[in-house]
């Protein structure tokens, strides 16, 4: 007993030097980042990557805590962007700010959410994937098409920055985006947290693994759905609105296709579905290998003159075929992510610990 | 024209939309009812077709001066190039995860679609004349337009039936009635019938429920490659983004009919045609808002009937 026991300790003390590492690496990367020469400096491109951490965590809620299968994060993501922008940029009379601005990007994006639930929560597994994807189609469609309001495929722009006494939000100048994403997916990080062992996140859960056995508990499920999926839409549109100040754009509405829902899907998967740390992981590897990777190898390949017009010579056009084969290499190989989420409960590991306990002979302890 | 003329003239595009829709329709439908998997690659097998139809025309010398030859060498090659490609891809991606969960194959098809859109890209950039040389990868190729235009009415007559429409007509209607006899009367059919009926018992008759799912992707593929040599004709114009758009609609198509039922799925396609078609000719400014209206009617049906047209109601079992 005692052995499995050190072992198990060590485990956990390593888990949490690697976390507390991490979580050093990200907080001085701003510092590191100085002494990289000029043509390696990448922590410029690091909030995008906390922005979609961000989303991912809210596509989580949905899909890695409550099982239903989303594909339309990109609409909500979008009616973050839009909102924060309309109610942002000085052609409109709202300019209400960043902060404010946020807010009302986050409660838009989780009415969306609760609207869609409604017909959604009646539906089962893969229909749940089809009536998203056709919601994200129909989004981008609105959007491009009221162009009185959304200025079409030009997208709205310049949006809100940050506003915060002393501190200096430009486009050159990306050490106070960073420090303030930081703060605001920690926020979002000690939520997600918090819910998932609460009595809502532990529904949740239960709802995923087994729903009529769920429902036969008493459990109000079409309830705890549609709360999964209002929430989880609000972060994304967070997301959203935190992407489209980044980029000072509302961007345009066929951003927000189908490919980018997939995208944040990936970031859940390929971390592992729900589990937070993992969505995290999966952030820093999806859209790390996107926007860091591909981007200095492109830069690298056109500084010694190795692109030419062959389509096969960019880097960037071999993007959907390395999503696709990790997507399905990743089904194949470990289909519960690189860090699974933990299946058994903590209550349920102490009592298998007591009966092991129990069971072992005498002067084993 | 006049609103009779106008509904006629609908009608003709529509239908002729909707057969296109139907064929990748019917490899939706069957695949799904037989292994319950929504394959997301079809669309995008049906792309690859459209491809290999223009690199032939290609090969053949662009405009062809026998129009004929080109099209009967299209529908000999593109189909038993789908069928196998679509073969190849249940083989090695959805087969041996058979017994997982359904998401998890869900979303192998998602990878396995993005693996073949940027295939299509690629492809795209072939150094051959069709393709526009090779230096614009990713813009859409024209296809020639190898039937022409010949109005089949007279030539100042006011509704347009041309030589495409019939065409259209021509190939796909005996292939729906051959497909047709062939799941409804043959013992491989029977035995298609029963696997999509209950696996399990099929496989304890002495199916070998392996080879009947793999046929039923190989006759989905080669219906997808007919498809695409027909829509490359149609509508003259093929990109590697074609295959995600042709497969929604097929598959709202297939929702929409009835998954898993083979005439709904032909029915679900001709409504999403003519759908099309009056959105595209009579609304004003209907043509930006189809899209809306197609998906607006794919979430009616799955939340208010969701087993479709024609599907039969199937209880979840416990």
């Amino acid at each position: 007993m005692i052995p499995s026991v050190l072992s198990v300790a060590s485990v956990a003390s390593v888990a949490s030097v690697a976390r507390l590492s991490a979580f050093l690496l990200v907080a001085l990367l701003p510092a590191i980042d100085l002494l990289l020469p000029t043509t390696w400096k990448f922590a410029s491109l690091v909030p995008a990557i906390m922005v979609y951490a961000i989303i991912g965590l809210g596509l989580n809620l949905i899909t890695g805590f409550t099982g239903l299968f989303n594909l339309g994060s990109a609409a909500f993501m979008a009616i973050g962007a839009y909102t924060f922008a309309i109610l942002t940029c000085p052609i409109y009379p709202f300019q209400i700010g960043f902060f404010p601005g946020l807010l009302a990007a986050t409660a838009m994006g989780g009415i969306a959410g609760l609207l869609l639930s409604l017909p959604v929560m009646r539906l089962r597994g893969d229909y749940v994937a089809i009536v998203t994807l056709g919601f994200g189609e129909i989004v981008q469609d609105v959007l491009k098409n009221l162009d009185a309001v959304t200025k079409g495929t030009q997208g709205l722009n310049p949006v809100a920055v940050p506003a915060m006494p002393g501190v200096s939000f430009s486009v050159g100048n990306y050490v106070p985006w960073y420090y303030l994403y930081l703060v605001l997916l920690i926020a979002v990080v000690w939520l997600c947290h918090n819910l998932r062992y609460s009595r809502l996140g532990r529904s949740w859960v239960a709802v995923r693994e087994d729903e009529l056995a769920a429902r036969s508990m008493g459990l109000p499920t079409p309830w705890i759905k549609q709360i999964a999926f209002a929430l989880g839409s609000a972060l994304c549109a967070t997301g959203g609105a935190m992407f489209a100040s980044l980029a000072g754009t509302s961007i345009e509405p066929g951003f927000y296709d189908f490919q980018q829902s997939v995208i944040i899907l990936c970031i859940v998967i390929v971390g592992g579905m729900g589990n937070i740390t993992g969505v995290l992981l999966g952030a820093c590897i999806m859209v790390g290998f996107n926007s860091i990777v591909l981007t200095k190898l492109t830069e690298m390949m056109s500084r010694n003159g190795w692109t030419g017009d062959n389509v096969l010579a960019s880097p960037g056009n071999w993007k959907f075929m390395l999503y696709g084969i990790a997507l399905i290499l990743m089904m194949r190989l470990r289909p519960k992510g690189l860090l699974p989420a933990k299946e058994v409960p903590a209550e349920l590991r102490y009592r298998d610990r007591d009966r092991d306990r129990d069971k072992a002979p005498a002067g084993a302890n | 024209m006049s609103t009779w003329e106008i509904i006629l003239q609908l009608l003709i595009t529509g239908l002729a939309n909707g057969l296109i829709i139907a064929l990748i329709a019917l490899g939706y439908t069957m695949v799904y009812g037989i292994v319950e998997l929504i394959n997301f690659a079809h669309g995008d097998v049906m792309m690859l077709g459209c491809f290999l139809a223009l690199t032939i025309v290609g090969l053949l010398g662009g405009e062809v001066a026998a129009p004929w030859l080109a099209i009967g060498l299209m529908l000999l090659l593109v189909p038993p190039f789908c069928a196998a490609l679509n073969w190849m891809i249940d083989r090695h991606v959805y087969r041996p995860l058979r017994n997982a969960p359904k998401l998890t194959v869900l979303v192998s098809a998602i990878g396995v679609s993005f693996v073949c859109v940027n295939l299509g890209m690629f492809w795209g950039g072939l150094p051959m004349e069709v393709f526009g040389g090779g230096a614009q990868a990713a813009s859409a190729k024209s296809f020639p337009d190898l039937l022409g235009y010949h109005n089949l009415l007279g030539n100042d007559a006011v509704v347009q039936l041309t030589s495409k429409e019939v065409m259209v007509a021509v190939i796909t209607v005996p292939l729906m009635i051959l497909l047709t006899w062939f799941v409804s009367r043959t013992r491989l059919g029977t035995a298609m019938r029963a696997v999509a009926q209950n696996p399990t018992a099929a496989q304890l008759m002495g199916i070998d429920t392996n080879r009947v799912v793999g046929l039923t992707f190989i006759i989905g593929g080669a219906l997808a490659g007919v498809a695409s040599v027909v829509a490359a004709l149609y509508t003259t114009s093929i990109s590697f983004q074609m295959g995600y758009r042709n497969g929604l609609d097929a598959f709202t198509a297939a929702v929409l009919g009835g998954i898993g039922n083979l005439p709904g799925a032909v029915l679900g396609a001709l409504c999403i045609g003519l759908a099309r078609a009056v959105m595209e000719g009579w609304v004003p400014n209907g043509g930006q808002w189809s899209n809306t209206v197609v998906f607006g009617v794919l979430i009616l049906v799955l939340v208010f009937r969701p087993t479709g047209i024609l599907g039969s109601r199937v209880r979840e079992k416990v």
